[in-house]
């Protein structure tokens, strides 16, 4: 049985809160190979980085000590298709990369440490985010 | 209302998928929609039809079946997070069907809400 969904013209915001270390769990890896697929359906994403997740994004990283394989250049395929997004007319679809400050700085973590370009919001301005959200999906 | 839903935990360490299943039971009864069912991460395990929990314990490989059968409730195993633990069509339990990252999104898209369960 294959469902069909009327999806035809149907533009939403999703958000992708990504709240976990990058390596430990696998939750970083399969957010944001749903944050991918995203782009197939041109839709509205923001990509959210908040508590340990704001690792994820953290440049120089190196994994072969625990045997996992690094996934941190994938990030910058979002980077890639944000860029594309913003550029091409063509494309209806607003990505937008989000730190929570609140979470950066009590790592120790500024903007500069990050591997892709990132907007730095508050808590309260987050909130704001995801109360014009569509769909969150976390992780 | 028309509910999508996304199980992000197994079976059996954790209550998300219990929750998932009692949810979309709760929402059907009262008269809402429940179109489609996303498992996703370790969520994949609830499709594992060679799962065999203990008799006095509940199966919820076959209530997610039955509910499906029931209620034309679309159960999709998402194939990368299906492959790295194993879940292919060969012990796939009946209701559920194998498919890509793409239907969440598009269950997201054609909903009132998409609810996850987990962590």
């Amino acid at each position: 049985m294959a469902f069909e969904f009327d999806t035809e013209g149907v533009k939403k915001t999703f958000t992708f809160l990504n709240r976990k270390a990058p390596y430990g769990t696998i939750y970083a890896l399969e957010v944001l190979e749903t944050v991918l697929i995203t782009a197939a359906f041109e839709q509205h994403a923001n990509i959210v980085f908040i508590d340990d997740g704001v690792y994820q994004i953290k440049k120089g990283q190196d994994t072969k000590a625990v045997n996992m394989k690094n996934f941190l250049p994938t990030y910058g395929i979002i980077e890639m298709e944000k860029d594309d997004a913003d550029e091409d007319e063509d494309i209806d679809m607003v990505w937008r990369i989000i730190v929570e400050k609140e979470s950066m700085e009590a790592r120790g973590l500024t903007e500069d440490d990050f591997k892709v370009g990132v907007e730095v919001l508050s808590s309260a301005e987050l909130a704001e985010v995801l109360d014009q959200s569509d769909v969150v999906i976390g992780g | 209302m028309k509910f999508a839903l996304l199980v992000n935990e197994g079976p059996f360490t954790h209550q998300a998928s219990d929750s998932a299943y009692l949810f979309a039971k709760a929402a059907i009864e009262k008269g809402h929609e429940v179109p489609r069912v996303f498992f996703y991460y370790d969520g994949v395990n609830n499709a594992n039809k060679l799962s065999e929990p203990q008799a006095d314990d509940r199966n919820l490989v076959k209530l997610w079946g039955a509910l499906a059968k029931d209620h034309e409730v679309d159960l999709v195993v998402c194939v990368a997070a299906g492959m790295r633990r194993g879940i292919k069509d060969d012990i796939l339990a009946e209701g559920f069907r194998i498919s890509g990252l793409g239907q969440l999104i598009e269950a997201g898209l054609g909903t009132d809400r998409l609810v996850m369960f987990g962590d």
